[in-house]
């Protein structure tokens, strides 16, 4: 009570003193209600442009530029290179936009394929677990584990398991199951695409796990007491109630699984290094590699600003349609 | 069927045999899967450097504890340590703070420009990191010459590169956390004098608990955990341990077994605390995210 009651007191003996201090008062009063909103959300806001939407900008106006290593002390002294980073980028007849236009449908091979298995297996263990059993509560910790590691030192073990020479795939399927005629590379070469696959699903589906199990806590119970009641099964239970049940939380699961595994640079970047065999070379490496290794920013930042207008145009189709379909159903 | 028949069984109908074999079998291989890397992280960091050089074996040769000595002589692995902590535990507790003001104004204010807010801080989740690696690299040295307050290279700079990747996801999960605590709460508080920074600190920060841990877990992962900004933006000082581990393995040997160890020790905090609070996890996202 404190605070309010003193400018309340306050104002009144303004009033008595000067006709025009009260309005004044009073309005002060009002900016600081409407800006307090403003006030709270200053330092998210400022961090979110000093660290997204600024540099988003300047990657932009780079990508328009010619950035080489000559004028890395200063970009703003390097000349204007107009359209020529991206007529290089969408060249395909070119080596540049070849490379680039190869990264690109692997990586998308490799995001559909990830996301599905991702959700297939975080989905079933979802479903799965839904009913308690003996043990349940210590499994669902431990499918938590591999999402709980640090990218680095789960990829690194993957890394060790898949050595030609030293690794445990090999000497399972080579020396213990005799199935190959030589030891093969995990890592080089086409396998290497598998191989990112295996690793990308081990550590992504936990997630989709974690975001299911909280979906499936919102499903009311009396709509399978309901169900059991008209005779149906648990398999169609599963069918009926509870994967329906989970369309809208499947929305945005799927979106940002997508995005994540899209934009992975952690994984292929433990498990490969620097410059990733071309099976595995997902675009976000490839990018890196363009501007890093070659010291031509503004060519990875063109490519760069491509992949962002991919985004952009597949999370606006994706919304647009999933939506729509929701509320066709609704209707 | 037998074991289900003598329990009074949860639901109305015990589930057919199909499902539970179904169940058993998924379960048992997923688990499999799941420990394989584990069981290989463990095991190789107690085997002596033949071991591990050598064909790979399930069973040890023999047991040693010298790998866990070995790590901190081989890399300077207690000094990427108090780095990784320094800036993961700071951008955490920033990142929560900043989250639980923003989620406050969007879930308990209306303003102009709410809607453009929320969905700009969500739709940077999308950028790829890539894109503005380089513009970042850029501005903060730019900012380092103008002002003299070194952000590349420094903890600070990553501290503030790290929170605002954990930034949207906070917010976003706070607000419908907040949202679920019912407005006549933080009202009645108001009613009894305290200001708007009262109601939230004395009324929906203790409701939003399992939340607000939830997000700081997220945070800890993310800025612990995080590779390719880390192996720009650090030099030999302020190197963290998402580089720092590359380092077993640029010698001519690479000790697979020291690395199992080092991998294993940087772990433990994280999937410690992870494990201790996940149910905060998932409560926080079934009243939070998922709605």
């Amino acid at each position: 009570m404190t605070t309010t009651a003193a400018p309340a007191t306050g104002e009144r003996t303004a009033q008595r003193n000067d006709p025009g201090a009260a309005p004044r008062r009073r309005r002060s009063g009002r900016l600081r209600r409407i800006g307090l909103p403003y006030l709270l959300l200053l330092p998210a806001l400022l961090l979110e442009l000093l660290v997204h939407l600024v540099p988003m900008v300047i990657g932009i106006v780079v990508s328009f530029r010619e950035l080489t290593q000559f004028y890395v002390r200063d970009w703003t002294t390097s000349p204007w290179a107009g359209l020529d980073n991206y007529t290089l980028s969408v060249d395909f007849d070119a080596p540049v936009g070849q490379a680039l236009l190869h990264s690109f449908l692997i990586t998308c091979l490799f995001t559909v394929l990830s996301v599905g298995l991702c959700w297939l297996l975080g989905t079933a263990a979802a479903v799965f677990m839904q009913e308690t059993f003996r043990g349940r509560g210590f499994l669902r910790t431990l499918f938590l584990v591999p999402y709980a590691l640090p990218v680095y030192a789960a990829v690194i073990t993957w890394a060790f398991m898949f050595q030609r020479d030293n690794g445990l795939i090999n000497h399972v399927i080579h020396d213990q199951l005799g199935l190959t005629d030589s030891p093969p590379f995990w890592l080089l070469g086409d396998n290497s695409f598998f191989t990112l696959l295996v690793v990308s699903v081990w550590k992504g589906w936990p997630f989709a796990f974690l975001i299911m199990m909280a979906g499936l806590q919102n499903i009311p119970r009396d709509i399978y007491e309901a169900a059991a009641l008209d005779g149906a099964g648990v398999w169609q239970q599963i069918r009926r109630i509870t994967l329906p049940s989970l369309r809208p939380v499947n929305q945005v699961l799927v979106l940002v699984l997508f995005l994540w595994t899209f934009n992975d640079f952690n994984t292929p970047f433990v498990l490969f290094g620097k410059s990733a065999p071309a099976a595995a070379d997902l675009i976000s490496i490839h990018i890196y590699q363009s501007s890093f290794q070659t010291w031509n920013f503004g060519a990875g930042s063109a490519m760069s600003v491509l992949l962002l207008l991919f985004l952009l145009v597949v999370t606006g189709l994706y919304l647009l349609f999933t939506s729509r379909g929701k509320k066709a159903s609704d209707g | 069927m037998a074991d289900t028949a003598h329990r009074p069984s949860r639901s109305p109908m015990a589930p057919p045999r199909s499902f539970l074999w179904s169940r058993r079998i998924f379960l048992t291989l997923l688990t499999v899967f799941v420990l394989l890397p584990v069981f290989v992280m463990v095991t190789s960091s107690l085997k002596p450097l033949e071991d591990v050089t050598g064909k790979f074996q399930w069973i040890p040769s023999g047991l040693t504890i010298r790998p866990y000595f070995d790590i901190w002589e081989t890399v300077p692995l207690a000094d990427y340590f108090t780095n990784s902590l320094i800036v993961a535990g700071s951008a955490t507790v920033c990142s929560v703070v900043i989250a639980v003001f923003a989620a406050y104004a969007v879930s308990r204010y209306t303003f102009r420009g709410k809607r453009v807010f929320t969905v700009t801080v969500l739709s940077t989740q999308m950028f790829p990191g890539i894109l503005f690696l380089l513009p970042l690299f850029l501005i903060y040295v730019n900012i380092g010459n103008a002002t003299g307050i070194a952000l590349f290279g420094s903890r600070f700079g990553l501290i503030l590169t790290y929170l605002t990747f954990s930034l949207p996801f906070s917010i976003w999960m706070l607000i419908g956390y907040f949202d679920s605590v019912p407005r006549d709460l933080d009202e009645a508080a108001k009613v009894d004098g305290c200001g708007p920074l009262g109601a939230l600190f004395r009324v929906i920060v203790p409701a939003a608990i399992p939340g607000i841990v939830a997000v700081a877990v997220y945070a800890f992962m993310t800025a612990w955990g995080e590779v390719l900004f880390a192996s720009v933006m650090t030099n030999d000082a302020t190197r963290t341990l998402a580089v720092g581990l590359q380092g077993y393995s640029t010698q001519n040997d690479v000790y697979w077994n020291q690395i199992m160890a080092a991998s294993l020790v940087v772990s433990l905090p994280v999937v410690a605390g992870f494990l201790l609070l996940q149910r905060y996890l998932v409560t926080g996202l079934t009243a939070g995210a998922v709605k």
